[in-house]
């Protein structure tokens, strides 16, 4: 009846997981109950959960990807505490266990915190940045949203329920095999990877449907804002490489639950090809993180510069570069294994290469800034830090890329140094740079400078420490994933880790205060213009927030940088456009397809990984039958009436009307 | 003011623009559903040929023997090609630029995925098999034998 369910899954002799797991049950628990009692529920209802609104979902993607920031930041806290403490000594987290928390720290952070950070905020900006009113499909957005908050969810309970796996963050066989790994670990992995996969892959086709097909009346594709160039080609690659990732997946599955043999050399299979596969994946996956993150800083650069973006066309021309070259470089994940000179030679040398668009780019930022008038706001300096820490990081890339070098290095902690440099001081940044710059667009009120310039410097500082130590150690011979050592030369640099890990706390616990104080003093953050930092790309021509139709009227471009256009000419004529006719506008009705759909997901995905059959019948048939529902359904739209458009507008060209007066007597 | 041209531009949120055509989109009137329909029988009779030669190939000594996998490999490609032309509707017209690409970029990452992995997979093998333990894998690739 329930499978490989009972209640020796809970483990009960293990007090760090079950008292972590009754923590946070106990916040969650309190968190619904206060909705519920409060009366909130119908409104989050109503208003979120069903919400097929591109910038709801995408408010919801971001706020998803900080919670399980987190949960992977404490899995960090714990290995380096357990590095600081295990010299000759074992510490406080059993093998097993530690083994758990970096498997669950890589997963988590890569695909709960930051790939819902970047398609968040694509999600948001994209749809307002091409000047239109929703994504292509917006029901399937909901569902791609609440697919990854299933894998989420399943990632999470491996915590109390079972347990996760232990194979580091990607299930090489031959140890990911049933017969090394007999228990759920390994499959809670596949099924939350193969469900939340799912809706990443939606998630790419339906932003390459919008930015392909659904640009403001004269949008060409080579007036597009430059996160748009770096949205298309991350979803490219996610429309791509994703299949790939399922397709791998479901080949282990295969084996683990069915007697295939697609890994088991001693049967016929070959181990090598699922190393071969899953980098195929995930090295675009490298890319689809980081383009995203190229694309917001090109915007704030520029922004904040005052400044068009520096040589847009080669800007352009890197980015597509870099989504070709993404697919050629795969095998440098795993120069060791033996395909030989000829073969390692092509792939270090492809993977040289594909730093050359990168550096175009770094140049491309410093040319923006050089001559602008540069202020120095929080957004700008997350820019600024990126650009110092990720060149180093791209540089320890290249030398990773020699092959001969890489056999020293490879599986050491120097690589852990590399990847976080690139992935902290790329991504991350990025992500917090866009989440400062579009936070008043999302909520109509800035976010406190002071606090957020405050994490900046303990997130940059923090990180120095806590991987500076690594290059060295790792340089030392140290390699990755040891639950103890026995090299006391290791040790000062570990603690000197460990120092960096609390700074960056620090950064965290200032970012969390920042959110804060900036709701409290909401009033005096308020940005009553829509436009709080002179911006020049279509979001900053509609109010903060947005009305639900983000325009009332389509805006008509007519060249790069559309709205900056639109102001220079308000300021030259002393008057905004004329008031435009406004029609009647149709919004997509909102649909609970999304969260129910998931919710039968994670039946199917918890009862395969318990082995309860007839649970994982009953989740395919829910999901079939909401599909069906939601095909059927006889209203597929709301209509917002012309008056209230005309209203909802007046209010933001008010708002116009009164900032060209200011800066009128600013210049 | 210019105007960019058609197939340039987005479509619009009104829904009154056009822009690129999606694959399948073709006109409603009745010569249209007729040619559609003449389109789709040829397309099912030439899918039908492909699949029925392909069987018949490996049933019978027609070519020899060795030469069957590269024929079978030839049909799937023209079999690829009769659906996305008759099926897909995948033409070279003005309108199809970014169904071209689309496909451009498909066939880019499939040669190189498949290309590669079998490149690689294929030195993996020659380098790295223990003596004797070549059972389960094909003939080595000519030029990487250069360890037993």
């Amino acid at each position: 009846m329930l499978g490989k369910l009972s209640l020796a899954a809970i483990p009960l002799d293990q007090p760090i997981p079950l008292f972590a797991g009754a923590f946070v049950g106990l916040v969650l628990l309190g968190v619904i109950a206060w909705i519920v009692i409060a009366g909130h529920l119908p409104y989050l209802w109503r208003e979120w959960i069903t919400s097929v609104d591109h910038k709801r979902i995408g408010i919801m993607y971001v706020l998803f990807a900080l919670v399980m920031l987190l949960r992977g930041f404490t899995d960090a806290m714990m290995m380096r505490s357990q590095q600081a403490l295990a010299l000759d000594a074992p510490g406080y987290l059993p093998p097993e266990h530690y083994n758990q928390i970096f498997s669950a720290h890589g997963t988590i952070m890569i695909f709960f915190v930051a790939m819902p950070f970047m398609i968040g905020l694509m999600n948001f900006v994209l749809p307002l940045q091409l000047g239109v009113r929703d994504v292509a499909f917006p029901t399937l957005n909901s569902v791609s949203f609440w697919l990854t908050c299933t894998g989420a969810l399943l990632v999470n309970l491996s915590l109390v329920v079972g347990e996760f796996q232990r194979t580091g963050w990607l299930p090489y066989p031959p140890l990911s095999e049933i017969t090394y790994s007999p228990g759920v670990g390994v499959d809670y992995w596949l099924w939350a990877l193969s469900i939340s996969g799912i809706g990443t892959l939606m998630t790419g086709i339906n932003f390459v449907t919008t930015i392909l097909k659904m640009r403001a009346p004269g949008m060409s594709y080579l007036r597009m804002p430059m996160f748009c160039w770096t949205a298309l080609a991350t979803n490219l690659l996610i429309v791509a490489a994703f299949p790939i990732l399922t397709a791998v997946s479901a080949m282990l599955i295969l084996d683990r639950y069915l007697g295939f043999h697609f890994f088991t050399d001693t049967a016929g299979g070959n181990s090598m090809l699922f190393m071969s596969l899953i980098w195929a994946w995930g090295h675009p996956e490298v890319y689809i993180l980081i383009l995203p993150a190229f694309g917001i800083f090109s915007e704030v650069v520029s922004t904040f510069s005052g400044k068009p973006l520096f040589g847009y066309r080669s800007m352009v021309l890197a980015t597509m570069a870099i989504c070709m070259l993404a697919f050629m470089v795969w095998l440098h994940h795993f120069f060791t294994m033996g395909a030989g000179a000829d073969v390692n030679g092509i792939f270090g040398v492809m993977s040289m290469i594909i730093a050359v668009p990168t550096g175009v780019k770094i140049f491309n930022w410093l040319f923006t800034m050089y001559g602008g008038r540069v202020r120095v706001s929080a957004a700008m300096l997350w820019s600024i830090g990126f650009m110092l820490t990720f060149v180093v990081g791209g540089m320890t890339g290249v030398m990773l890329a020699i092959p001969p070098i890489d056999f020293v290095l490879h599986n050491s902690t120097f690589l852990i140094a590399h990847f976080h440099n690139v992935i902290i001081g790329g991504v991350l940044f990025g992500a917090f740079a866009g989440y400062t710059y579009w936070f008043p667009k999302a909520f109509g009120f800035r976010l406190h400078e002071g606090w957020g310039k405050a994490a900046f410097w303990c997130w940059q500082i923090g990180f120095w420490l806590a991987f500076g130590p690594l290059y060295v150690t790792g340089l030392d011979g140290m390699t990755r994933r040891l639950q103890h050592y026995d090299v006391p030369e290791w040790r000062p640099w570990l603690l000197v880790a460990l120092l960096g890990a609390v700074t960056i706390l620090a950064g965290i616990g200032c970012q969390i205060v920042q959110l804060v104080v900036s709701i409290r003093h909401r009033d005096a953050l308020r940005d009553t213009t829509g436009d709080p930092w002179d911006g020049r790309s279509l979001e900053w021509s509609t109010a903060s927030p947005p009305p639900a139709f983000n325009f009332a009227v389509l805006p008509d471009v007519h060249g790069e940088e559309p709205y900056w256009t639109v102001k220079e000419r308000a300021r030259e004529q002393h008057a905004i456009p004329d008031r435009p006719r406004y029609a009647a506008i149709a919004v997509p009705r909102n649909s609970p397809t999304g969260v129910v759909c998931a919710f039968f997901a994670t039946l199917i995905g918890f009862s395969m990984i318990w082995h309860i059959w007839w649970l994982a019948i009953a989740g395919c048939v829910g999901a079939y039958l909401t599909f069906v529902v939601f095909a059927w359904r006889d209203r597929t739209e709301d209509e917002i009436p012309a008056d209230e458009v005309a209203r909802i507008d007046a209010e933001n060209r008010a708002a116009r009307r009164d900032i060209y007066a200011t800066m009128e007597t600013v210049r | 003011m210019t105007r960019l041209p058609q197939a340039t531009l987005g479509q619009g949120g009104e829904g009154h623009r056009t822009g690129d055509a999606a694959p399948g989109d073709h006109g409603q009137d009745g010569a249209g559903v007729t040619a559609a329909i003449r389109s789709y029988l040829v397309g099912l009779a030439l899918a039908a040929l492909l699949t029925a030669g392909s069987f018949w190939l490996s049933y019978t000594h027609v070519i020899y023997g060795p030469a069957v996998n590269v024929a079978l490999i030839v049909l799937a490609i023209a079999q690829i090609g009769i659906h996305l032309v008759f099926f897909l509707h995948l033409t070279t017209a003005p309108d199809h630029i970014n169904n071209a690409l689309a496909l451009a970029f498909g066939i880019l990452v499939v040669v190189l995925l498949i290309g590669g992995t079998l490149w690689i997979m294929g030195h993996m093998n020659a380098n790295m098999m223990p003596a004797g333990g070549m059972m389960h894998t094909g003939p080595m690739p000519p030029g990487s034998g250069m360890k037993p």
